[in-house]
């Protein structure tokens, strides 16, 4: 993999913490492919090989009606999020197609509280280069704890 | 009478009925102790897992009931036991693995070593040690390893799905759950054998009885649950029915969507945008299954351990682990049957997505439950209000009530002897 390559990919998990840090929605569905994976999967699932998911999004749609979704229905705690995402780690790379992880940490803070760590695990991806730049084809956010902190409202 | 004046708080039920419910009953360390006592260990069939999750000789999950950390595993035989996670000798929790295959249980501590009905068959230096032509320390001669096993629980199957109780006096799991639970029981685990589809995990912190009282409650869906009425799936007009069993512990709340579209009564209950279509259809694509025989959707809670779910195509068991008076483990298996097709798997995986911790409809709960305790808290001497439909205990045959919610402390009461 070129550099110029390299340097586009390790952007994008940047620019995909900061856009879900902001809340920027649009800005997230915008990252996908339009035949698109999204997952967030509890380790014991994925390790085990069963296909459960908290959640299990498969297509640009679903994904725009999470988003209608913590918008406009379901009721929660507002909350704030803080994603430390390493740097990619490139596994296999052909054509277009570039396979890569990277660990992630989420941090929440609701209104009257102080940051928690929230969800920590790591994204298991498959990222295509096209002319508009880097899109997500696939992204599996593999996470370690056993249990979710009540619940998942926003995507990591 | 000032507020003030009702504390210390006294644990008792201070009204006639049960339309009131006492904030103590949540926020009680004593009263806890004793829903422990009386509720999960004495008296009551408490869930432990699925046939599907263990399926060959050796395989085990590790898991609860109530606080205690139990094992359920299957046996050379194909039997399974339930037996309690604290090694006989010094009292350790053993176990660390969640699952796993195993020949016997080993207590890495002193290596005691179990079979997998909890038996002792093992204990190192059980007869001391040799030395200079003497035999030193060891065990006393009226050692006996039978009287040394691990606690082991009884254990119910119906339908593959697993039971256990610390109680031996236990009636039996059909007469706990009762001929009008029984029902709908085995329209779900109806012999077929279930796959397992995998788990949902999440930490509430509220008092476990919340979520109870939340699958005992048909008056918030539409309200609280502006996913389902927005997308069509929850109407006030739906034809429905709450039931329960003869001891109001455990209940059903049975629900078969009826035509789609706008009407009165949906538009009263919240904003129904008729003109909200989901991009992906596919979160709702139902298939009417059977089995079904009508209802679309049965929410049974079997007290206090249990909800089974039956949403549309989407079914799971739902495990209530309580950790102390103000927070509970609530553990999701979602599951399909042997028959599925692909794409039924897929359907149920999909619909899946309403559900759990992160779920269109039910992460609401979990929040509603949280900030529940946080009121119960800070207000522990006042009580909630259970009076929709009446402060009369009866099944109905509509939604707007919450007799179920009465019915479960009716039974409480008597139970705790408050």
């Amino acid at each position: 993999m070129n550099i110029e390559d390299y340097q586009k990919v390790a952007q994008l998990y940047q620019d995909y913490a900061a856009v879900v840090d902001a809340a920027d929605w649009d800005s997230w569905v915008g990252m996908f492919t339009e035949d698109c994976i999204y997952k967030v999967q509890a380790r014991e699932n994925f390790d085990r090989n069963l296909p459960m998911a908290a959640l299990s999004l498969d297509s640009k749609n679903m994904l725009k009606d999470r988003i209608y979704g913590i918008t406009e229905t379901i009721f929660h705690d507002p909350y704030l999020q803080t994603h430390i995402v390493s740097a990619p780690r490139i596994q296999n790379v052909s054509s277009n197609v570039i396979e890569s992880q990277a660990n992630y940490a989420v941090f929440r803070t609701k209104n009257d509280g102080i940051a928690q760590v929230f969800n920590v695990g790591r994204y298991i991806d498959r990222l295509r280069l096209t002319e508009q730049g880097v899109l997500i084809e696939s992204r599996i956010c593999v996470f370690d704890n056993d249990m979710i902190l009540n619940s998942l409202i926003y995507p990591i | 009478m000032s507020n003030e004046s009702l504390i210390p708080i006294k644990e008792v039920w201070n009204h006639a009925d049960t339309s009131r419910i006492p904030f103590w009953a949540y926020t009680s360390k004593d009263n806890h102790q004793k829903e422990l006592e009386n509720l999960f260990y004495k008296n009551h069939w408490c869930y432990v897992g699925l046939e599907a999750e263990i399926p060959e000789a050796g395989d085990f999950k590790r898991t609860v009931v109530g606080e205690r950390s139990v094992i359920m595993v299957r046996s050379e035989s194909g039997e399974i036991n339930v037996i309690e996670n604290v090694c006989a000798h010094r009292g350790m929790r053993f176990c660390r693995e969640k699952h796993g295959k195993a020949k016997s249980f080993v207590c890495p501590y002193h290596q005691w070593n179990y079979a997998l009905n909890g038996d002792l068959q093992g204990v190192p230096f059980r007869r001391g040690v040799k030395q200079d032509g003497e035999v030193k320390g060891g065990m006393p001669k009226d050692f006996k390893p039978s009287d040394h096993g691990l606690t082991q629980l009884r254990v119910a199957k119906r339908g593959g799905v697993v039971f256990a109780t610390f109680d031996q006096e236990m009636e039996s799991f059909e007469d706990f759950v009762g001929p009008e639970m029984l029902h709908y029981f085995d329209r779900m685990f109806n012999g077929r054998k279930l796959t397992l589809l995998g788990y949902n995990k999440q930490r509430i912190p509220g008092n476990w009885k919340l979520m109870m009282e939340n699958i005992k409650d048909p008056y918030h869906p539409g309200l609280l649950h502006t996913w389902f009425v927005t997308f069509g799936l929850w109407r006030a007009d739906n034809r429905s029915e709450l039931k329960m069993d003869k001891h109001h512990r455990h209940a059903a709340m049975i629900s078969t969507r009826g035509a789609a579209g706008k009407n009165n009564e949906t538009t009263n209950v919240s904003s129904f945008k008729e003109s909200m279509k989901l991009n992906d259809p596919r979160f709702l694509d139902v298939e009417v299954e059977p089995w079904w025989d009508g209802p679309t959707a049965v929410m049974m809670t079997l007290f206090p351990s249990v909800i089974l779910q039956q949403q549309v195509n989407s079914v799971s068991t739902r495990h209530i682990q309580p950790n102390g008076h103000g927070s509970f483990d609530f553990v999701w298996t979602h599951f399909g049957f042997e028959d599925d097709t692909p794409e039924m798997s897929e359907r149920r995986l999909r619909q899946a997505n309403l559900f759990g911790p992160a779920g269109f409809v039910s992460a609401d709960d979990g929040e509603v439950i949280e900030f529940s305790q946080e009121g119960f808290e800070q207000k522990p001497f006042h009580r909630s209000l259970v009076e929709l439909g009446g402060r009369e205990v009866e099944d109905t045959d509509h939604m707007v009530s919450e007799t179920l919610i009465r019915g479960m402390y009716e039974y409480w009461r008597k139970a705790m002897g408050v």
